[in-house]
């Protein structure tokens, strides 16, 4: 029993050593991002003795100097504003047409709900010319209009939520019917504050997908008041791509609210993500 | 479709009348955002892949096949053949070492072990970083002569403009990026598997690595090919890491170059848009016959039991 235990124990430390030897490999990149962006650039290309942490003080103005040189605050607010009328869009288009598909009987349904998979089996990409051309012609480059607009409607979420509308019970819906209720009331005030952990998932989905998207943001708001952190960080890398304290510095700004926002909801986003990904 | 409910169509209660216009009303905005937004848009992709963008960038000249042609064997078809074969590179480190990594952490996870939510709250983290990010700091990484890496182990490696490793470096990207997720979605399917087949499998005196083999691994096939069909069809679609990691000016960019990369070039750089359609429909293409191919092997990989 002793050596069970014994040998037990040994594995536990095999294992913890391995996943921290994993932790260490996936956090090293950001920790690099973060020292050298408070290090100077001379300090930063120095090799000879290679410094891992500043040497010559802890620079953090450097911070300072991005956020204005690039705008950051019209960078935060354009990618602000896109997450919001991408998740707004996609929940409200998504719970009407997920509860009509997971509840409702009308005419082409089934028809109406092959398209919707078929458009989750196409590779984006083939959507991208024309939608650029739509936007072009509409005058809506560079605009918030023509940045939220391949999301203003989701193939992805009505599927999302017609599994979460299917899988409620149907005596509630019967008693909320026999008590007067016509199907808008049933669906407003019944049955999606029910799916309020679908819509969750949804909207978290959707917010990282706009925030980490950049071939969109690049063709449709190439200018740089109107574009979006990932695509401003494509832009300063071509521009100053000799600088590194800088590009760091720009980087770790660029992901911060983010990566607050998940240790904080970490719970939500690990399972918004991984359940959204799991179901489609 | 039963008889009593084609009944039931062809007279149709006032309530079910009602049901039907809601029904309607409330798919429309989606669908027929669907169909602005993604069904005209296929087509009109396919329809440009058959003409050439006129002078000024004005109009569409229909020219036939003349895209393809130059695609699959004229003077452009080098680099189109030679980005294709890039993109199933990466795809075929990307994935297998992703999901293998994934898998891996996902049983070591998957008990009561310290630590446990902090170790996935770590391995997740690149999944909410924008990539053009997480690219731009391994480019630093990978710098050859003020790098970490070639510092911390006094090597003088060319990571990224050495022609024949740089693809390998960016699916090392690839793969750091992807193990949180796939892990995450793996410890989703291993808690489904029901824990009295582990302690039936302990009675028999089933070692560690035989209870992986006869009990997790099968019963994990669905969440693993779930993994596999969109991973494949991630990788094959990588454009980020690329565009960021890669200068326009590096040597080993048409080694490297994926074929995303490639269509974002011609479409939006060179304004070319007729051979970027032709080459997004020839990765559609493409990527149908893989999962084509998949939903086949599905039966084969996939225990049913």
């Amino acid at each position: 029993m002793k050596s069970y235990k014994a040998k037990k124990t040994a594995s536990t430390v095999f294992i913890h050593i391995f996943l921290i030897f994993i932790s260490v490999v996936m956090i090293v990149p950001f920790v690099w991002m973060i020292l050298t962006a408070l290090k100077t650039n001379q300090e930063a290309i120095s090799v000879n003795p290679f410094y891992i942490f500043p040497h010559a003080g802890w620079h953090w103005e450097n911070f300072g100097t991005v956020w204005k040189s690039y705008n950051f605050l019209i960078l935060y607010k354009n990618t602000l504003l896109l997450i919001f009328f991408r998740v707004v869009c996609a929940c409200l288009t998504a719970t009407m047409a997920g509860y009509a598909f997971g509840r409702l009987k009308f005419p082409g349904k089934n028809f109406l709900f092959s398209l919707v998979l078929i458009q989750m089996m196409i590779p984006s990409q083939i959507f991208i010319i024309p939608q650029y051309t739509m936007i072009s012609k509409l005058g809506a480059l560079n605009s918030m209009f023509g940045l939220v607009f391949p999301g203003l409607v989701t193939a992805f979420g009505t599927y999302l939520l017609k599994v979460g509308y299917e899988g409620l019970p149907k005596d509630l819906e019967e008693a909320a019917t026999i008590d007067g209720c016509n199907v808008g009331q049933r669906f407003l005030y019944i049955m999606m504050p029910l799916t309020r952990s679908s819509m969750v998932s949804l909207g978290i989905f959707t917010a990282v997908f706009a925030f980490k998207d950049l071939m969109w943001p690049m063709i449709a708001a190439p200018n740089a008041e109107a574009t979006t952190l990932s695509a401003a960080l494509a832009k300063m890398q071509g521009q100053y791509s000799n600088d590194y304290p800088s590009m760091m510095a720009a980087a770790v700004l660029a992901i911060l609210p983010m990566v607050i926002i998940y240790v904080i909801f970490q719970k939500q986003f690990v399972e918004g993500i991984a359940t959204s990904g799991g179901k489609l | 479709m039963s008889k009593t409910n084609v009944k039931h169509r062809a007279k149709m209660t006032p309530r079910a009348k009602n049901e039907a216009v809601w029904g309607l009303a409330f798919v429309a905005p989606t669908m027929i955002g669907l169909i602005i937004l993604n069904f005209i848009p296929v087509f009109q992709t396919i329809w440009q892949s058959f003409c050439k963008t006129g002078d000024f960038g004005k109009g569409n000249i229909f020219i036939g096949l003349k895209n393809y042609q130059n695609m699959l064997t004229g003077s452009a078809s080098a680099e189109m053949w030679q980005s294709l074969w890039n993109t199933i590179k990466y795809t075929l480190v990307q994935v297998p070492f992703s999901i293998a990594i994934a898998i891996l952490l996902a049983v070591l996870l998957n008990r009561k072990i310290k630590g446990r939510s902090a170790y996935r709250t770590i391995f997740f983290l690149p999944m909410v970083c924008a990539p053009a990010a997480v690219a731009m700091v391994w480019k630093w990484i990978y710098n050859q002569q003020f790098g970490l890496l070639n510092n911390l182990f006094h090597t003088n490696t060319a990571w990224i403009s050495n022609p024949k490793i740089a693809w390998l470096s960016i699916a090392i990207i690839g793969i750091w990026s992807a193990i949180g997720y796939n892990m995450v979605l793996f410890i989703g399917g291993l808690q489904e598997i029901p824990h009295d087949y582990y302690e039936a499998a302990l009675i028999d005196g089933a070692n560690g690595w035989q209870q992986f083999w006869n009990i997790t691994w099968p019963l994990l096939s669905p969440t693993t090919f779930f993994i596999l069909q969109t991973g494949l069809i991630g990788a094959l679609t990588v454009f980020d890491l690329m565009f960021m990691v890669m200068d326009k000016t590096n040597m080993a960019l048409s080694k490297t170059e994926s074929i995303v990369y490639l269509f974002y070039t011609y479409s939006f750089t060179e304004n070319n848009k007729g051979a970027g359609a032709t080459i997004v429909v020839i990765l559609v293409l493409f990527i149908m016959l893989i999962t084509f191919i998949l939903q086949k092997a599905e039966k084969k990989f996939v225990y049913h039991p």
